[in-house]
């Protein structure tokens, strides 16, 4: 078999796996924690996206949530507009549904990397405090251009044309099998050449400089894949939802993003995959504890850095901890 | 050992987090008092979910007493159907998801008959399409936008409109107080605000009547004093400015700091205790369309606000006697109902007519929103006289 061969079998094989998996949960699970479950899985992909700039790459952005929503918007209306056109080519059914979420799916992923691209190219020339600042400001410029955007139902947010709001397509399936594409994707990236002169612009920029890393390309182009990676979250998130406000991307999004990595460990995939788990699944296990849960939730957050500052996984990913446990 | 301080700290909080966990528990099952064996002597329960904590927290903590005081009288007069009611609160802080999530559990693991929410529509419209979905009736105490009963036919509400807010303030600007120009300055950040405005617009020049100029702000800016500076120059007679308290009191402090001595109209996101806190004199002579006056009451409206008083030792706001009125609506649709399923009780609700309810007469009409009458409050001593009503 080729290695291309190989490597189809695999895919094929883990979704089918995602979708039994789906399925399954579909049947037995009640929607409340359906809802949880799809949470998590939007946040791994927000985490892993996020990680590859700020963890990977060393440039700390603070403005995520604003990519979050250009592709939940771009995805939202993208799918609604096109949802005629599709359905009378293939017709009603999962197929066509299938066709037209993963295409507003990549149409949210690519309008996110325009914004990513018309973002970073300009402020990954700035560094550390200043550049978060700089994305901070973006982040809030996207999400009021939304608010004063009527045909985008401005401050009342984005629902459709149907009054019931935007189609259901989000399902168990479609969000784990783009989680794993991330993952996969991005694991690839960063354990490549170029993933390598992304560490070396974190460790030294002006030592990466001096031996040739084209460290401003590389730094856009870091920035660019993540705000795709939001962008794509956002398009499950606005389906899932059923509706999208400016509200739901404020600048407490970038910030829960942002400890979704910092708890896994800053740098590491395993650290995000975990970390976006944790941040969807915490606050609603602690549900019982009403409006005190927002204070033992601080309160977690703090007990976690206090015992391992640096976060779950520190900057080693989970196959290279599993070889050494094996090992010893 | 050096590394000791660090490791007790976090023991400490740790411990801390544990015993607030059982303590918490203890309280939610103490709550829900004795349960028989059998269906039919469990609490019926009624689900709320609100942002008890975030930026509008005022707003959910004030229904949510209120529903609490509801469910607490009719469970004193022997419940409903023999069966006492239960509320089971969830905070969304204020975010759709959470208040998706919120509606989801409240449906399958509270087991909710019914549910009350949101005060914000964007929010409502967010759970509202849950429990439609899941064919749950959900009743918005005070979501003014016509988008949230849009979403279905589960989906019901017991307050007035934007629109008609904006028409009633729009009448009364230029009908009793006779003003022939007035200055719009609206939230732009707010749906509510701009529905206002909106209709304010379209009544009042409809009325002959001139908008001098229309000014803007987003929520939470702090600085009014250019759209002031236009607006006093444009000569009009009054301010409409239909936002939220906390904006509302700043704006009334920079107009008298200029010196504009007009007085600022509005609706019912001024009703908040905090907004003479923030405001202070320079709101005196001001008027806003409300769904109640608390001086000037219907008997049943004037037991709510002593009940109210009695037991949380501060006055009702408007949001409450909606938060007590949506909970007064369902649980009459209970009474009615044949069965506690989802179906029969929105029938039920459907045909509820003429209730006197503490905000006024509610009829729910074919769209499943409320027709009702709008009070005008004047801001008089810092406290709220009333001054008109207005039908529908």
């Amino acid at each position: 078999m080729t290695v291309w061969g190989r490597r189809a079998a695999i895919a094929i094989g883990a979704l089918g796996v995602i979708y039994g998996l789906g399925f399954a949960a579909e049947a037995t699970l009640i929607e409340y924690v359906q809802r949880i479950v799809l949470l998590a899985g939007i946040n791994v992909i927000l985490a892993v996206g996020l990680n590859l700039i700020n963890g990977t790459t060393g440039q700390f952005s603070i403005g995520h949530a604003g990519f979050m929503a250009v592709g939940a918007y771009a995805a939202a209306f993208f799918g609604v507009k096109i949802a005629p056109l599709v359905h009378s080519v293939l017709g009603e059914g999962a197929l066509a549904n299938g066709v037209i979420f993963n295409l507003a799916l990549v149409v949210g992923g690519v309008f996110a990397a325009l914004a990513g691209l018309l973002v970073g190219a300009p402020s990954l020339r700035l560094k550390g405090d200043y550049l978060a600042v700089v994305t901070l400001g973006f982040g809030e410029i996207i999400r009021i251009l939304f608010n004063n955007a009527t045909f985008l139902g401005a401050a009342t947010g984005y629902f459709g044309d149907d009054p019931t709001g935007l189609p259901a397509y989000t399902t168990f399936f479609w969000v784990y099998a783009w989680a794993l594409a991330v993952v996969v994707a991005f694991a690839n990236l960063t354990f490549s050449q170029t993933g390598r002169s992304l560490g070396a612009i974190r460790e030294d920029e002006v030592a990466a400089e001096a031996m040739a890393t084209p460290t401003t390309r590389l730094k856009v182009l870091a920035f660019t894949l993540s705000a795709a990676a939001a962008g794509v979250a956002g398009g499950l998130f606005a389906h899932m939802q059923a509706g999208i406000r400016p509200e739901d991307f404020r600048f407490e999004k970038s910030i829960d993003m942002i400890v979704m990595i910092i708890i896994g460990g800053l740098g590491s995939i395993s650290g995000a995959v975990l970390g976006g788990i944790f941040v969807a699944v915490t606050l609603e296990v602690m549900r019982d504890l009403q409006e005190y849960r927002l204070v033992l939730y601080a309160l977690l957050l703090i007990s976690i850095m206090l015992l391992r500052p640096q976060g779950v996984f520190g900057t080693r990913e989970l196959p290279s901890l599993l070889r050494r446990m094996v090992k010893r | 050992m050096m590394l000791s301080s660090r490791r007790l700290f976090v023991s400490v909080l740790l411990a801390g987090l544990g015993t607030g966990l059982v303590g918490c528990k203890k309280k939610e099952s103490a709550g829900a008092g004795p349960s028989g064996a059998g269906e039919a002597s469990k609490p019926i329960v009624i689900g709320h979910y609100a942002s008890m904590t975030g930026s509008t927290a005022h707003y959910g903590q004030d229904t949510d007493k209120a529903v609490r005081l509801a469910i607490e009288q009719v469970n004193q007069q022997g419940g409903v159907k023999g069966r006492k009611l239960e509320v089971v609160t969830l905070d969304d802080r204020g975010d759709s998801a959470e208040a998706s999530n919120a509606v989801a559990r409240l449906i399958d693991v509270e087991k909710a008959s019914a549910i009350i929410g949101e005060v914000a529509s964007s929010l409502s419209l967010s759970g509202g399409r849950v429990a439609q979905r899941r064919k749950v009736p959900m009743v918005s105490p005070s979501s003014t936008n016509p988008k949230v009963t849009e979403v279905g036919d589960y989906i019901f509400r017991v307050c007035f409109l934007d629109p008609f807010q904006g028409k009633v303030m729009a009448n009364f600007a230029r009908n009793t107080l006779k003003l022939e120009s007035v200055a719009i300055l609206k939230d732009v950040k707010n749906d509510y605000s701009i529905g206002l405005a909106d209709a304010f617009r379209a009544a009042f020049t409809g009325a002959g009547g001139k908008i001098a100029v229309e000014q803007s702000y987003s929520q939470g800016d702090t600085d009014f004093s250019a759209q002031i500076t236009a607006i006093k120059g444009s000569g009009a007679q009054a301010i409409f400015t239909p936002g939220y308290y906390s904006e509302v009191g700043s704006i009334a402090r920079t107009a008298q700091r200029l010196g504009v001595k007009v007085p600022l109209l509005g609706g019912d996101g001024w009703d908040a205790p905090d907004l003479v806190k923030i405001g202070g004199d320079a709101l005196e002579g001001s008027y806003f369309s409300n769904h109640f006056a608390p001086d000037v009451a219907t008997p049943k409206a004037q037991k709510f606000v002593a009940d109210f008083k009695a037991k949380y030792k501060q006055e009702p706001t408007g949001l409450g006697a909606l938060g007590y009125d949506a909970a007064a609506v369902i649980i009459e649709a209970m009474r009615h109902a044949p069965n506690l399923s989802g179906d029969a009780i929105r029938s039920a609700l459907g045909k509820i007519k003429d209730f006197e309810g503490v905000s006024g007469k509610i009829t729910i009409n074919g769209e499943r929103n409320a027709d009702k009458s709008a009070v005008v409050l004047k801001i008089v001593d810092g406290k709220y006289k009333y001054e008109t009503t207005v039908e529908p």
